[in-house]
């Protein structure tokens, strides 16, 4: 194994800064570990000459003494981003032959910042799923216990699977109903999704518009501060992004957690999640109140409504965000002998089976006679969600809850929609809400798979969650590797 | 078609429809789209402008590129709000912006971003001028913002339709009527009043031609006080004469299938410019479930009252105002003022032309002969060779005595083509009126002179022939006399 | 939202997917009316909470909507806008003839 692979973002930029090794040197490593663990299908795209043309660049800058915040570290970025030149499939069918013509917000600033294009990297089709089995050119593997084939989860699965595999220092992704947590959580490594606001979605392929957020996928807590701190920025290209200025992530590191209250939500700990994760669950409690947090139980009484909430807006926004795959101006077509039979054509063809059955109910809850009983309750009942946080977070400052009911499953296990949406039962209610989470891993399950933790924030309180995650991770002392990682 | 006719018994009024089963009359309500004259489009930093190359006003937004996002127009939303303002409406401060969904070529995000449940501005309401003076008042439901489609071309390739997005994404305010409207001529004239409206108010340039203003139009038939019966919707029209014929033409349909015992089916339907009639529209056939929503890449347009009450402030003197104050001002009639008022340009021109002078008599010389010369020419008014003040100089060289009514016609006929002063013309020609009382009378005597017959009849009783002698002199004078000199000589002298 | 209301039949499933443009083979209907279903009882259960004062929640931004000045910043793009077309011809995205 490359020596350099061991370094992580953090480790990384000092190094690169104090001219430890280059970012030549160091993006090399990583196109080899791209090469050595290809097998795990995390990658769509990868684009040597540029990531090499990138790295010289970053290399010029730090002898010139200008370096920026990510000089020379080189990412991967989830598929569903637009990136100038480089095809962007949202890996879908009906995107195989999109090149943009365009970066995305988020992605421009990391190159900006100095980060170094590694390529592309796979997801559920469209960001809808949460095993990443629905994309287009196959499942992603988790490189825990490789021979036993367990999905990396989804939708951010080649982010997560890439990082855990050490064949990329960190990876964006994007979440909506927990896309970037669970993910995280399946694949031993940390995953913040942000503020609903806190990063533009300005050329990101767009999923559920209410609910979409990118953020980072990183081996470690100070990581994915640094990360964030990119990403993140008002952008008036988006409606609704926040005009907020985020404080320095990095300075948030060491805080401790010291008088802080941290709510349990009683309804977190439900029949099916798993005992390990209840274990490691209390564990993380104990380290908080060690760590002076004062444990607080609350109640969040509309939880078990989340996921029925989810499966109503996600789809709807979604029929109607994926309407503009019609083969007209950009994508695959499929011809037919009018323009109807070309459109049903080109997106029957074009569309894989969740992205049609997701679009299916969309289109019916949204329909005339309809609306009411499922969009508009749906609506309501994401106010009372909304609500119930809006009530803890007066009593406490942070939420602590088990990332996931189950650790990685193994592929092709969920045949059954349900049961693979009942997956995002503990990430789906802070996406309702717009509300912060960060999942980060804390130790292993019996079979030797990763348990991930989330902690959720008040909107827009990412410093708190990155000193109070860091906290966990200290405990934790989460220093294992996957088995499947580059060597 | 022949057992319906709109112009077989003289009792019918517009809107009317005799049927064999008796009398019908038309229910008709409006929807227009008027594009905003704003610069950029209404979601994008693309040029609104008309008439640009194929998919050159067209930014990645308009063409939906995957992540692309709208940003709202600052400019369009106050023009929403004033031209609200302008039509006595409700302005709502919270307002939401929904997507419309449907698959068509020419809508490339396969949605349009329009208000539906909570539109910018509510109800409000218009007067329009029916013939006689009489006046009647058409209320408004709504005007909403929304995105202007694209444009799809048939005609270029014999299986092939051709996109141009460049107007996907234009700004368009849609004026909802009520169904008060009850015949083509009320429509015409509910359509010029909305058009005089929004160019007072500078939101829409309101060129119809263009396809800055276009009317859907809504049309029923009932039986006389009975429910409004089924309707359908006549889509993009974008002339009044084309509104006119295809209400007509589409009631008088409809009459026809209910007296045979049919029933309407609601539909839309496109106006057929060459046949004057109308007919269903395929493409629109099964796009009826529109799946409105709001649309989650914008929040709820939220505003102050104080900002509602500075663009109030700013309006400018809108018609039925200004019209009042045209009255009052200047003496002239209610009708002359509603002449004048249509455009802002002509009450412009006139005021400049009647300021310090006899109001009446330059609104009619505007109205008729100005008016009249212009349309002759085929000109507007902005290009017209006289000016507002040589008009007004003409005026006062007619009140002033310096020539007569009948002399000034000449001028004016000399300066729509020389573009000279009428003073000049007057002195080139010497065009004077000749008030001059021994210069009158020996034009006078000489008419008597050579009329010795008709003074004697005149004298022996037939005063009829006053009015001969008038004209001689005026004749003899090559019609610079002044004829209430004329008058008073010619009583004295023939004795 | 009763149970009755969301019984998707072939029907159905064919209106919606000629609504979403979508064609879905014939041999995967049988299983997606099974899928859309046991989705839509699930999502049923809000039926059970009491909603009856309760805004609808669209957005979670805690912001106004911003308006953006009226400038031309855009645009003038039509090789940008057509280089992903699957057909164009002089300047014009291409699609089969549509009869109005
Ligand atoms: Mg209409
Ligand atoms: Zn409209």
């Amino acid at each position: 194994m490359s020596d350099l692979l061991k370094f992580n973002l953090l480790q990384a930029e000092k190094a690169i800064k104090n001219k430890e090794f280059t970012s030549v040197e160091l993006t090399n490593a990583y196109i080899k570990a791209i090469d050595d663990t290809y097998s795990l299908g995390a990658y769509l795209e990868t684009v040597k000459e540029k990531s090499l043309d990138m790295a010289l660049k970053s290399d010029k800058n730090i002898a010139d003494g200008v370096a920026r915040p990510l000089e020379g570290l080189p990412i991967g970025v989830k598929d569903m981003f637009c990136t100038k030149g480089i095809k962007t499939t949202a890996s879908s069918k009906i995107l195989d032959n999109f090149y943009p013509t365009y970066e995305s917000t988020v992605t421009q600033k990391l190159w900006d910042d100095g980060a170094v294009m590694l390529g592309k990297l796979s997801c559920d089709e469209f960001a809808m799923g949460s095993s990443n089995e629905t994309a287009a050119k196959g499942n992603v593997k988790n490189p825990w216990l490789l021979d036993k084939q367990v999905s990396p989860g989804g939708s951010s699965g080649g982010s997560a699977s890439a990082v855990a595999s050490r064949s990329a220092l960190a990876a964006t992704g994007t979440d909506t109903g927990g896309s970037i947590r669970q993910p995280a959580a399946f694949c031993g490594i940390t995953g913040l999704k942000p503020t609903y606001g806190r990063c533009s979605r300005w050329g990101i392929v767009a999923f559920s518009s209410s609910l979409d957020q990118a953020g980072p996928l990183t081996r470690t807590v100070g990581d994915s501060a640094l990360m964030l701190n990119s990403m993140a920025g008002y952008d008036k290209k988006d409606s609704t992004s926040a005009d907020l200025k985020m404080p320095d992530l990095i300075d948030c590191l060491d805080k401790g957690v010291k008088g802080k209250k941290i709510g349990i939500p009683k309804e977190y700990t439900q029949d099916g999640i798993s005992n390990d994760i209840i274990k490691f669950f209390e564990t993380s409690i104990n380290w908080l109140k060690d760590a002076g947090a004062e444990i607080v139980p609350v109640s969040l009484p509309h939880t078990k409504y989340a996921l029925p909430v989810y499966y109503i807006i996600a789809p709807a926004e979604a029929s109607s965000n994926l309407a503009r795959y019609d083969g007209v101006r950009f994508g695959v077509r499929k011809e037919g002998q009018s323009l109807d039979e070309m459109y049903e054509l080109t997106r029957g063809n074009g569309f894989g089976e969740e992205v049609k059955r997701r679009i299916m109910i969309g289109t019916y809850v949204l329909s005339s006679g309809y609306y009411d009983a499922y969009y508009l309750k749906a609506q309501k009942v994401r106010r009372l969600i909304k609500q119930d946080f809006d009530n803890v977070f007066e009593k406490v400052d942070f939420l602590l809850t088990p990332s996931t009911p189950t650790t990685a499953f193994s592929l092709g296990e969920k045949q059954d929609p349900l049961t693979m949406y009942l997956n995002d039962i503990f990430t789906v209610p802070a996406s309702l809400a717009g509300l912060p989470g960060i999942s980060l891993p804390v130790g292993l399950d019996k079979s030797g798979l990763p348990i991930g933790m989330q902690l959720i924030a008040r909107a827009f309180d990412e410093p708190g969650l990155i000193s109070t995650a860091q906290v966990i991770e200290n405990y934790a002392e989460f220093n294992f590797i996957a088995d499947g990682a580059a060597k | 078609m022949n057992q319906v006719s709109s112009n077989n018994s003289k009792k019918l009024k517009p809107g009317q429809i005799q049927g064999d089963t008796g009398l019908w009359e038309m229910v008709i309500g409006l929807e227009i789209h008027a594009q905003i004259s704003s610069k950029s489009k209404l979601f994008s930093g693309a040029s609104a402008t008309f008439g640009a190359g194929a998919n050159t006003n067209v930014s990645l937004v308009d063409a939906a590129m995957p992540g692309m996002l709208p940003v709202i127009n600052q400019y369009c939303v106050e023009q929403a709000v004033k031209t609200g303002l302008a039509l006595n409406a409700q302005i709502n401060n919270y307002s939401v912006f929904d997507r419309k969904n449907y698959f068509y070529a020419d809508l490339p995000q396969g949605y349009q971003i329009s208000q539906f449940t909570k539109p910018i501005v509510g109800e409000g309401e218009i007067i329009i001028d029916l013939d006689e003076g009489k006046q009647t008042t058409i209320g408004i439901e709504r005007l909403h913002l929304e995105q202007d489609a694209g444009k799809s071309l048939h005609d270029q390739h014999p299986t092939k339709t051709y996109i141009d997005l460049n107007r996907t994404g234009v700004a368009l305010m849609e004026i909802v009527s009520k169904p008060d409207i009850r015949s083509p001529q009320e429509a015409g004239l509910f359509v010029k009043k909305i058009r005089s409206i929004l160019r007072y108010v500078g939101s829409c340039d309101g060129n119809m031609e263009e396809g800055s203003l276009r009317a859907d139009c809504n049309v029923s038939v009932r039986r006389a006080g009975e429910e409004f019966g089924t309707r359908c919707e006549i889509k993009n029209l974008n002339s009044i004469r084309f509104i006119n014929q295809a209400i007509q033409s589409e009631a008088e349909r409809q009459v026809e299938i209910l007296e045979s015992g049919g029933s309407i089916n609601q539909e839309t339907r496109l106006f057929d410019t060459s046949t004057g009639e109308t007919r269903s529209m395929r493409s629109k056939e099964d796009a009826h479930d529109y799946r409105y929503f709001p649309d989650p890449d914008l929040l709820p347009l939220e505003f102050e009252d104080s900002w509602v009450k500075g663009l109030k402030e700013s309006l400018p003197e809108l018609p039925d105002t200004l019209r009042e104050r045209l009255v009052l001002d200047y003496g002239i009639t209610p009708y002359d003022a509603a002449v004048l008022v249509e455009e802002k340009d002509y009450v412009k021109f006139y005021e400049k032309a009647a300021l310090g002078r006899d109001g009446k008599l330059t609104a009619n010389w505007m109205i008729s002969e100005l008016f009249g010369a212009l349309k002759k020419e085929n000109l507007s008014l902005l290009n017209s060779p006289v000016s507002p003040e040589s008009l007004g100089e003409l005026i006062t060289l007619i009140t002033d005595g310096v020539i007569s009514g009948k002399i000034a016609k000449d001028i004016f006929a000399e300066m729509m083509i020389s573009k000279k002063k009428p003073i000049e013309i007057v002195k080139d020609k010497g065009l004077e009126q000749v008030s001059d009382d021994n210069e009158i009378l020996k034009l006078i005597e000489s008419v008597i002179a050579d009329n010795q017959d008709k003074v004697k009849q005149y004298l022996s009783g037939k005063d009829k022939l006053f009015g001969f002698f008038v004209g001689q002199v005026m004749k003899v004078s090559q019609g610079k006399a002044n004829p209430g000199i004329v008058n008073k000589l010619l009583k004295e002298n023939l004795k | 939202m009763s149970n009755k209301k969301s019984i998707v039949d072939i029907q159905t499933v064919n209106k919606i997917a000629r609504l979403a443009r979508l064609n879905i083979p014939e041999n995967d209907k049988d299983n997606l009316i099974i899928d859309l279903n046991n989705i839509l009882e699930f999502v049923a259960q809000l039926e059970e909470v009491e909603t009856s004062n309760i805004e609808p929640l669209a957005s979670v931004t805690g912001h106004k909507l911003p308006l953006r000045i009226d400038e031309v910043t855009d645009g003038n793009i039509e090789d940008l806008v057509l280089q992903n077309a699957p057909e164009k011809s002089s300047g014009f995205f291409v699609v089969p003839k549509v009869i109005e």
